[in-house]
């Protein structure tokens, strides 16, 4: 009848949640403020207006149990500033990521950062002297992959956008 | 014709009906006031303190159903308030809280008296708005008042700066509103619905477990059809009473921490838990791993994020607890399926075998002054017709166990964030709202003084409220944990210098009374209750170690009470 009862499969996972919110000051604060009062943890969030300026399109990715994420999403459906939530994870999803590095490359290592900005089809967006900056978009797995590939080089900065979210298919999330 | 800010805040005041308006001015408000000062359509009640304000618009609100209107100014005023909101919003309470703010181009600087009040009360409030725009003032008291009062209600700031309150626009206030980000309407699930009542008419071993959101959704009514058509035992937590009557023998009395022995048994040991509008509180659960382990769960509740919080149950409904029972009493009406008659006279039959234990039996014939002889008598002297607000406390348990609720909306305290200080500025809120009703404070010596300035404010309004202090010189409920976990440590639960309750009641130009012999009960409560237009303050000098017992200890289940 209770939680603590079938912990067996209180398996901890990561959920990335797709929110439509009224583009107001004080939503972003908020959905945060939510997740900090409630104990919950945020693992990435991303927010920008959508072709609509009164709509901010939110993805947030967080990890829990299936019974606190569950509550996660009913608390975050209960902001009077949620317009729309959905659980991307319960259905088939699109998932991606940037990533920009600025890496040292001198001498050789311009050729081997090349090669590897290739094999992850990114591209070089700038460039100095000494290091190259590079931009990768891909799911959260091939972002790991390419900062595991740089590992042998020096990494200046590493800034990610942290995952956006859309469900596969016509149907939109309204 | 034009309105100022000030002006246009007044008239949407008027628009949604209300009366009163509980507040305290400063430089931020000031044009308001103003307002106020050339209308007197809407009544300002001037409290001595901002938490004072909004615990009688709570108290108001809880009383009549209305969403409580309180004004403050910024800075302190806002933050004096915080407590109750608070309070308001743990109880799922109608308020809207107007807040000054200084003016737009100071904000973010620092100004004087500014506060981040948004920012402060965004925790603890429903939703909340700061008004950019002299325009918006009409849409956003629309929208403040409409979230306020619908689905699972709760207070809502509005912070407004000065500026905008002395701008001048037409005024319009809209008819209606909607919003696309806010839908509270939700009617329960067929199909979830049919299968309770299914559940329902199979349970060898039910029980009706009710919280306050019967109350808040009006759904007392409903809930007397179907309770008494089942005749199934029912039990109602700390913010329940009164949604069904104390006095019907199918009530089993409060459960939880101090419910009585045959509601936390009979939840303890039931096959079927028909939770209505309640939350499974820790206070009512007690251990969650001992909670219920037999039962199947109906959870009906108007918020879908209180169904399974705590425990998980079988067949969730989300819907408005009124129109969710009718339809269940129309099914249950309808059916051709009995109840199990057999199963149902062997569980009543152990119900009242508990029940015989008489857990709130004590001793009656003492001559010092025990709390649940002041409140019995109490009872009595009112009809158990009064409306009750109590502070936090034993006094408070004492209130909850041995009033005995037969009407909803009677019994008013802070059951959620258990504030003290509550009781005497709810009681005004009430006396408003009901000026030809009894209503009586039930508090202690220590929560009395945490709001006792607003006797200044029944002095203004002539407001007679009974002040029922059950004076037992200790925060008696800090000491009763003391007592039983502390070893007797009595830290810093006494006070060493009361007043005289009797002289301060006088120097602010009441009544009191000082009680200190049982005998003497009665006679002071007969003497107070005739004194129709004025506020007595009757300084019970009650038994000084008295426990509130039964008691579930921290970590235990509801079948591990500790028994007087
Ligand atoms: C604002 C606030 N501070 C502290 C507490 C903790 N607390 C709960 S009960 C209590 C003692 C109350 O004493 P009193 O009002 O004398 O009532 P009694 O228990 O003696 O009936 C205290 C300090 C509280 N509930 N609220």
């Amino acid at each position: 009848m209770v939680y603590e009862l079938d912990n067996s499969e209180a398996v901890e996972m990561k959920h990335i949640i797709s929110i439509l919110l009224e583009n107001e000051a004080g939503a972003l604060s908020r959905v945060a403020g939510l997740f900090s009062a409630r104990a919950y943890n945020i693992e990435s969030l991303t927010v920008a207006p959508t072709d609509d300026p009164s709509l901010s399109r939110m993805t947030l990715v967080t990890t829990g149990t299936d019974e606190i994420v569950e509550q996660v999403c009913k608390q975050l459906n209960k902001l009077v500033d949620v317009v729309r939530l959905v659980n991307l994870t319960d259905d088939v999803h699109v998932e991606r990521e940037l990533i920009l590095i600025k890496v040292k490359a001198e001498n050789e290592q311009r050729d081997e950062v090349k090669r590897i900005v290739d094999i992850f089809h990114g591209h070089v967006i700038d460039s100095s002297d000494t290091t190259y900056t590079l931009e990768v978009t891909g799911d959260s797995e091939k972002i790991d992959a390419v900062l595991k590939a740089l590992e042998g080089m020096t990494i200046i900065e590493v800034v990610r956008s942290g995952q956006l979210g859309m469900g596969r298919g016509a149907k939109g999330i309204m | 014709m034009e309105l100022t800010g000030a002006e246009i805040i007044i008239e949407c005041l008027k628009a949604e009906g209300v009366d009163y308006v509980f507040g305290y001015p400063g430089g931020a408000v000031l044009h308001i006031y103003d307002a106020f000062y050339k209308q007197d359509d809407v009544q300002h009640i001037l409290v001595r303190h901002e938490q004072g304000a909004t615990h009688a618009a709570d108290g108001y609100a809880r009383a009549t159903g209305k969403p409580g209107i309180v004004l403050v100014t910024s800075g302190p005023g806002a933050t004096n308030a915080v407590t109750g909101i608070a309070t308001a919003y743990m109880d799922s309470i109608p308020m809207i809280v107007i807040t000054g703010q200084v003016p737009k181009h100071l904000i973010g600087n620092d100004a004087f008296q500014e506060v981040d009040s948004v920012g402060i009360t965004r925790p603890i409030v429903k939703h909340n708005f700061l008004i950019n725009d002299v325009n918006d003032i009409a849409e956003t008291f629309k929208k403040a008042f409409y979230v306020a009062t619908t689905g699972r209600p709760g207070p809502v700031v509005i912070d407004i700066p000065k500026d905008i309150t002395a701008e001048k626009i037409a005024f319009e206030y809209p008819a209606e509103i909607k919003m696309r980000s806010y839908n509270p309407t939700v009617i329960g699930d067929d199909e979830q619905i049919r299968r309770a009542v299914d559940l329902m008419l199979k349970a060898e071993r039910p029980m009706i477990y009710t919280g306050g959101g019967v109350i808040i959704g009006n759904g007392s009514e409903q809930l007397r059809t179907f309770t008494r058509s089942l005749g199934y035992p029912i039990t109602q937590t700390l913010m329940g009473l009164g949604a069904f009557p104390a006095s019907d023998p199918l009530s089993l009395g409060m459960l939880g921490m101090h419910g009585t022995y045959e509601a936390n048994m009979g939840m303890h040991h039931s096959d079927l838990l028909i939770a209505i509008g309640a939350r499974f509180d820790d206070r009512v659960t007690g251990a969650l791993e001992k909670f219920c382990p037999d039962a199947k769960i109906i959870h009906i509740d108007v918020d879908p994020a209180s169904i399974s919080k705590n425990v998980k149950v079988d067949v969730p409904i989300v819907g408005e607890v009124a129109p969710v029972l009718d339809t269940i009493n129309a099914l249950l009406s309808k059916s051709a399926e009995q109840t199990n008659k057999a199963a149902l006279e062997k569980w009543w039959a152990q119900i009242n075998e508990w029940r015989a234990q008489d857990c709130l039996k004590y001793d009656r014939d003492s001559e010092i002054i025990k709390p649940q002889y002041v409140v019995e008598e109490l009872h009595k002297i009112t009809n158990g017709d009064a409306f009750i607000t109590s502070d936090v406390g034993q006094h408070q348990m004492f209130a909850a166990q041995y009033y005995g609720f037969d009407k909803p909306r009677r019994w008013i305290n802070s059951g959620g964030l258990g504030t003290m200080g509550f009781g005497l500025p709810a009681a005004m809120g009430v006396q408003l709202a009901y000026p030809d009703e009894t209503v009586a404070c039930i508090t202690g010596e220590s929560s009395i003084q945490m709001c006792i300035q607003e006797l200044s404010t029944c002095k203004q309004y002539g407001l007679p409220v009974k002040i029922i202090n059950l004076n037992n010189g200790y925060m008696g409920m800090v000491r009763q944990w003391q007592e039983f976990f502390y070893e007797k440590r009595y830290a810093m639960s006494y006070f060493d210098a009361l007043p005289d309750f009797v002289a301060l009641a006088e120097s602010y130009g009441h009544v009191g009374i000082k009680v200190e012999k049982t005998a003497d009960v009665r006679p002071a409560l007969e003497e107070a209750f005739k004194q129709k237009d004025r506020l007595v303050f009757l300084d019970f000098i009650t038994d000084r170690e008295e426990n509130v017992y039964p008691m579930i200890p921290t970590g235990a289940g509801l079948n591990e009470m500790i028994l007087v």
